[in-house]
């Protein structure tokens, strides 16, 4: 199949500041494409160029096999949903998703009709004479949108749309975007720095940093299978060990001598790197299992005893920091199940098992000190507890990554 | 009960007194039969009577408004689409340029007067309407800038980029989404060059050539010639003129913003 969209070697500068850095890649057509990095990273600068907004130092831009990359931005069928919604505050609801096709002069009853279609898909008609200035925050993102999409783009660009709406109706306006794709079919290229908004809308998602993409997949493929520390830090939650593979088993599997700790980890070795390579293990909060008494586990598990330093209820779930020797602390979480008010409770000060498979960690080339920073607050995803934990969590990837 | 001081309220009459009393006076003596303000001579209209049949003061009445009316044109003109640059380019000269929109309304009217007329002088133009009409208009523009800049600075960039995005081109832009926008600041900006140009004395006398006399120049003569009364009378009528363009200002946006509430 076709690449709808192509971006070919695309560089921006701004001054001395690389903001994208000779980035290619294909959106397909139809499909929802997440562009996801902190701020800085370059990902409204993709979204700009395409909308025609700045031109590339170099690359070009291929739309549906047309070269686009010199049209101005009058002439691309691209449309742009901005972040503060850009809404003309002279003009009512109705005017305002009128604009492009009085701009095209195309015949009032059409322009009518056409309006009202777009009014009845965001549910607006009774609001269609009201000013901006006079209607919520959603209802202002909804006018937005359809004010882009009767324009029957090619694409439809989404920068940030959710910013600037509250938890509650942020979590709704993201289900109504997904409602409005399959309804439309139209492709959507996002930009956002909210991993949730990203997982939850995407067909493919895009992770940028420092004006280069890391990778690029589904929302799955991104938080399984990260490629890069990055990726998998800036993606979920994580635990890094800093070390190195001590010996090589078979083809398979590997044991990796960490930095400060006694135990030899048994890790998958999918890279096929060799004795001696300096590695990141990784592994998620939820791949591990915590118990009381030792665990009754196969060969492919490793086992550590630790400490447990902090409990923090959170009702489906439970998250625990436990200490695993020379103050090196690893979050993990635990999924509740019926019979947890049964079970002998883990508290405070209480010695553990934690044990995981050795398929569950994920090796990873050394950060970038660029990376280190990012990674001291990383951003968070829509939940209202995660937001919470922000602060504990970037304490103790900062702890994790120590050596 | 706490007792409320009476301080603020004598206060306010005294300035509103300090105020409002010389106008009631000139008012007053309008219609004083006698030639001098200091005593009343009874009610009379002939110098109003006078005042009609005055033709160098229409004269200078027609000429005040010429020069309001093209220096306001020309000035919220120029001042418009030198706040629209001022704002949108941020070059290296940026400052250099706004220092110059800003010095005529910082540097004493005398000084520009005197070196207008210098250089009128210089390049042998010879002193009437149009000089006297330029020289308003390197004053009124600043006024106009700083006003549609004002106006400006709460403009979302965005709505541009919005428009072109929309298909529009730059002039459609222009016309459909910047200038309603800003029209209220270009309005106001207008209304100020107006009523300086209007009023203006110190700039106007040095340029004024024979023929091109404007009202505050008239008048300034007329109190040297000693003809008081007509003068009260004058001022009465432009008061009034005044009082009456201000009642209907508030009363339209009295209406307009009753139609934007439904």
């Amino acid at each position: 199949m076709e690449d709808f969209l192509r971006f070919e070697g695309i560089t921006k500068t701004y001054g001395s500041t690389v903001a994208v850095d000779n980035v290619s890649f294909s959106i397909q057509r139809g499909e929802i494409f997440s562009l996801l990095g902190p701020s800085g990273c370059g990902k409204t600068t993709l979204l700009r160029l395409l909308a025609g907004f700045e031109a590339p130092d170099s690359g070009r831009i291929i739309l549906d096999g047309e070269d686009i990359t010199d049209l101005s931005p009058n002439h691309r069928k691209v449309n742009t949903v901005f972040q503060n919604y850009a809404l003309f505050p002279h003009m009512t609801v109705r005017e305002n998703i009128a604009y492009g096709l009085r701009v095209a002069k195309r015949p009032r009853a059409e322009i009518h009709a056409e309006v009202d279609r777009m009014l009845s898909l965001i549910q607006m008609e009774s609001h269609a004479q009201k000013k901006p200035s006079q209607i919520s925050g959603g209802q202002k993102q909804r006018t937005a949108i359809a004010r882009a999409l009767i324009m029957r783009p090619r694409v439809l660009l989404l920068d940030e749309p959710l910013a600037a709406l509250d938890l509650k109706l942020r979590q709704r306006m993201s289900l109504e975007l997904s409602l409005i794709h399959d309804e439309v079919g139209i492709t959507f290229m996002y930009v956002t720095h909210d991993q949730g908004e990203a997982m939850s809308l995407s067909d493919r998602i895009a992770v940028m940093n420092n004006g280069i993409i890391e990778q690029i997949g589904t929302p799955a493929e991104i938080y399984e299978a990260p490629k890069s520390s990055f990726v998998a830090a800036f993606i979920g939650d994580t635990n890094f060990f800093d070390g190195s593979i001590s010996e090589v088993i078979d083809s398979e599997y590997c044991r990796i001598s960490v930095t400060d700790l006694p135990a030899r980890l048994l890790c998958f070795n999918d890279k096929k790197l060799n004795r001696g390579d300096l590695v990141h293990l990784s592994i998620r909060p939820e791949k591990f299992q915590i118990s009381l008494d030792p665990p009754q586990v196969g060969p492919k598990h490793n086992v550590l005893e630790a400490t447990v330093e902090d409990i923090i209820y959170q009702g489906d779930h439970t998250r625990y920091w436990v200490d695993i020797g020379n103050d090196w602390r690893i979050s993990l979480t635990r999924q509740h199940t019926r019979f947890m008010l049964d079970e002998r409770p883990i508290k405070w000060k209480d010695r553990v098992y934690i044990s995981w498979l050795a398929d569950d960690g994920f090796m990873l080339e050394r950060y970038s000190e660029a990376d280190e920073e990012l990674l001291q607050a990383p951003p968070q995803s829509v939940g209202e507890t995660e937001v919470e934990e922000d602060s504990e969590l970037s304490a103790a990837s900062e702890g994790g990554t120590q050596s | 009960m706490i007792k409320k001081s009476k301080i603020p309220g004598i206060l306010t009459w005294l300035v509103l007194l300090f105020f409002y009393l010389p106008i009631l006076l000139l008012v007053v003596n309008s219609f004083n039969a006698s030639r001098t303000g200091g005593n009343w001579g009874g009610f009379t209209l002939k110098w109003y009577a006078q005042l009609f049949t005055a033709r160098e003061i229409w004269n200078a009445l027609i000429n005040s408004l010429l020069v309001a009316f093209f220096a306001t044109l020309i000035s919220t003109l120029l001042g418009t689409t030198a706040a629209i640059a001022l704002h949108r380019y941020k070059g290296k000269l940026q400052n250099m340029h706004y220092c110059l929109v800003y010095v005529p309304l910082v540097v004493p009217e005398i000084l520009l007067g005197i070196s207008l007329l210098l250089f009128f002088v210089a390049l042998q133009v010879e002193l009437g309407l149009p000089t006297m009409i330029m020289a308003h208009v390197t004053f009124c523009v600043s006024y106009v800038a700083m006003a549609v800049l004002a106006r400006l600075q709460d403009f979302d960039q965005a709505l541009l980029e919005a428009s072109r995005d929309l298909g529009a081109n730059t002039w459609y832009t222009t016309r459909k989404v910047l200038l309603p926008i800003i029209f209220p600041g270009i309005v106001a900006g207008g209304l100020l060059a107006f009523t300086l140009s209007i009023d203006d004395f110190v700039i106007s006398f040095f340029v004024a050539g024979p023929g091109s006399t404007t009202l505050p120049i008239q008048i300034y003569s007329m109190i040297r010639r000693g003809s008081m009364p007509l003068i009260n009378a004058l001022s009465s009528i432009l008061l009034a003129v005044t009082f009456l363009i201000i009642l209907v200002i508030q009363w339209i946006s009295k209406n307009q913003e009753k139609k934007e509430k439904t």
